[in-house]
Formats: structure tokens, sequence, C-alpha cells
């Protein structure tokens, strides 16, 4: 199972996020854990400043605004 | 063509008379309402086309381990070019001083980021003219400039809370920015979105409080008391700005009809970059990484810097 985690201290644009990808995942039929990274520390130590991040499988493949379609069925996927 | 609309509006379809206070605020409502909305979706969709390559981590990577001035100068440029939304203040302030970013450079780019971007800027030129958006773009990198090394002077390491120096930044590669013109053009469609989004209301409020301000203050009332021969006008648009919040993009209207009404132009100034770059929730949200004497010294550093700019403008353009 995919581990994805979206980094990001509960703005909007991460609560979208999140809520992409787990409809991405959904329509893909592929089951995900996620995990929301609140904690600021948490955040950074993936070297993001900019939120939110995604990390799928313990690799940063996204920093900064929502994600578009593409890459979140890419994630999901791959 | 704008104006046009503002008229037909206002004199046409509602029947106001522009000699009445209703009918002007109207006219100056629409008109502005339409002119600043084209632009702002306009500037924010083509610079999204640029700034599809440029991120907060490249800013860092950018200016650590640079000499002090050069790290200035990099900071304030880059918070002038970069609209970093509020909310990544706190992860932006503990990246900067992971990365070993003197805390004057990086306060310097906090000043800068909220009062200067190409959006306002933009705006500013449409609006009231290149000469006023020279004036305050440059007052704006002055202030950031010279109001990080005051805040370099009052030893603000002293200010920051202790668990930010513990945090370890992580060094993730970073997945490369999409630079396909498909990817450019989804991207400057998000930050339009987002962007909008975030300030339309500021905008509509502002353009609101300049409507009623063109329309029913009276010129002679304005030349008595703002004209600018009291010392005191522009401290006082200083202080009524710290309380007000808005975005800079927001006060443009308002700084537009206080012109207009004649409000001097160093006043004027004060008020647009009191209310920009002074905004309670903005502290609120540093305070989680710095003390709230920090937010004080900050807070005062940027009013007493406003004022000075202010009575500048105001002593030159008299």
């Amino acid at each position: 199972m995919k581990n994805i985690k979206v980094l990001g201290s509960g703005c909007r644009n991460c609560e979208i996020t999140a809520n992409v990808i787990t409809l991405a995942a959904k329509q893909a039929g592929v089951a995900i854990a996620l995990e929301k990274v609140t904690d600021i520390a948490g955040i950074m130590a993936y070297g993001v400043m900019s939120t939110p991040g995604v990390v799928v499988d313990g690799k940063l493949v996204h920093s900064g605004g929502i994600p578009g379609p593409d890459p979140v069925r890419s994630w999901v996927e791959g | 063509m704008f104006e046009q609309l503002g008229n037909l509006v206002a004199f046409g379809l509602l029947g106001l008379s522009p000699e009445r206070a209703g009918g002007a605020a109207v006219q100056f409502f629409v008109m502005d309402v339409a002119k600043i909305f084209v632009l702002l979706v306009a500037v924010i969709y083509l610079m999204g086309l640029l700034r599809a390559l440029l991120s907060p981590e490249r800013v860092r990577e950018f200016v650590r381990a640079r000499a002090d001035w050069q790290a200035r100068a990099f900071a304030v440029t880059l918070g002038a070019l970069t609209p970093f939304c509020s909310c990544s203040s706190v992860p932006l302030f503990i990246g900067f001083v992971e990365a070993g970013i003197p805390l004057g450079v990086t306060y310097s780019f906090l000043i800068a980021s909220p009062m200067i971007n190409e959006v306002a800027v933009v705006i500013l030129v449409g609006i009231l003219g290149w000469k006023l958006a020279a004036l305050y773009v440059a007052a704006g990198l002055l202030v950031a400039w010279f109001g990080g090394i005051v805040m370099q002077l009052l030893k603000p390491e002293r200010w920051v809370e202790a668990y930010v120096w513990q945090i370890q930044m992580g060094k993730a590669e970073l997945p490369a920015p999409d630079r396909s013109f498909a990817g450019r053009h989804r991207y400057a469609v998000a930050e339009v979105r987002e962007i909008v989004n975030r300030i339309w209301k500021w905008v509509l409020l502002g353009i609101g409080v300049g409507a009623l301000f063109h329309g029913f203050v009276p010129e002679q009332w304005v030349s008595e008391h703002l004209g600018g021969e009291a010392w005191y006008t522009v401290p006082a648009a200083v202080l009524t700005g710290i309380p007000l919040y808005s975005n800079a993009t927001g006060v443009i209207p308002v700084a537009e009809a206080m012109l207009t009404k004649g409000v001097a132009v160093g006043t004027t100034l004060a008020l647009m970059m009191s209310v920009a770059a002074l905004s309670v929730p903005e502290m609120l949200i540093l305070r989680k990484v710095v003390k709230w004497q920090a937010l004080a010294a900050f807070a005062a550093v940027l009013a007493v810097a406003f004022t000075l700019v202010g009575w500048g403008f105001n002593a030159i353009t008299q």
C-alpha cells in the first residue's frame, strides 16, 4: 500500500490537496494510507518551505500550490 | 474605457447625477472594480507563467552563504518579486534561520514581500501613474533595506523561540519544476485562482472605501486637514494604518481617492505602506517563531520608517 503524506500546517490548499489525492485514489481503485503532517518541524524535515508538499513513500514529489490532476494520478497509480 | 463603463452604469443605467455624492461614488466604484480586476487577472497570469520557475526553496539557496549586503539585496528583490502567502511566512522564517541567513536579512525579506509585489505595481501604474508607482516602490525598497539593518542592530536573535534553532531541515531533492508551456499555463491559472480568491474582498473593500471618500468627503475639508502642512498628519496616517489590514492592492483605490481630493503624497504613501505591510494577522502568524518583543520592535521600526518616508515625500513634493 502506498504511503502518501501531505505536508502543511492546515491551510486551505493543504486540505484541498489531501482531498484531491483521496479522490484520485478512490477513482483508480488503489488503497493508500494518507497522512497529514501538520507540525512545522515535521514539514521542514523534508526540506519544504512552500506548502502544501506531497511525499510518496518517503520521497518528496511536490511542493507549493495545489498539484494538477496528472501528477496526482501518477502518484497513486505509479 | 473603464471610465465610460462607470459613467454608463452610474449615470445611464441608475440615472444618478455626477454632481451628487452618490453618483460620483457609484461611478468611481464601477470604474475601479472593472479596471482593477481586469488588470489583476492579466498581471497574475503573466507573472505566473514566469514564476512557475521560482520557489522559496530556491530563494533560500540563492541567499544563503553570501556577504551581508549581497544577501540583503537578493532578499529585498526576491521579496518584491514573490507574493508569498502569509501562511508560508513561518516555514520561510525557519528555513532562512536554518540556512544561517542573518535575521536582519530575513526581516528585510519579510518587509519587502507584502509591501511590494508586481500586482500592486502594475495596478499602481494603471491607476495612479508610473511616477507614483516608482515612488512607492523606491520607498518600499528603502524601508525594507534599512528596516532589516535596524532590526539586526536590536539583536533579534534573543527573541527567536528556542525550538526554531533546533529544527533540522532535510535536504530533499526538490522535484524539478515543469518547464513546458502547458505546465506553466496550469501553474499560472492556479495562481490567478489562488490570489484572486485570497484578495478580492480586500480589493472590493478598498474600492468601496475609496468610492465613499471620493463621493462624500468634501475637498475643502481635506485640504484644510490633510493637505500636508501639519506635521502630525503623517504619523496619524501610519497609526491609522496599523490596525487596518488590507492587501497592498486593496489600498490603491483608497490612495487614488485621497490623492484626487488633495491629500499630500507623502501622507498617502505612509498610509498605503502601513496598511499593506503592518498587519495584525501577519504578526500573529509570526508570533509562532518569535517572541512578542520582536514583533513590537518590528512594528515600531516600520512605523518610524513609514513616518520618515511620508515626511520626506511631503517635503519634496511641496
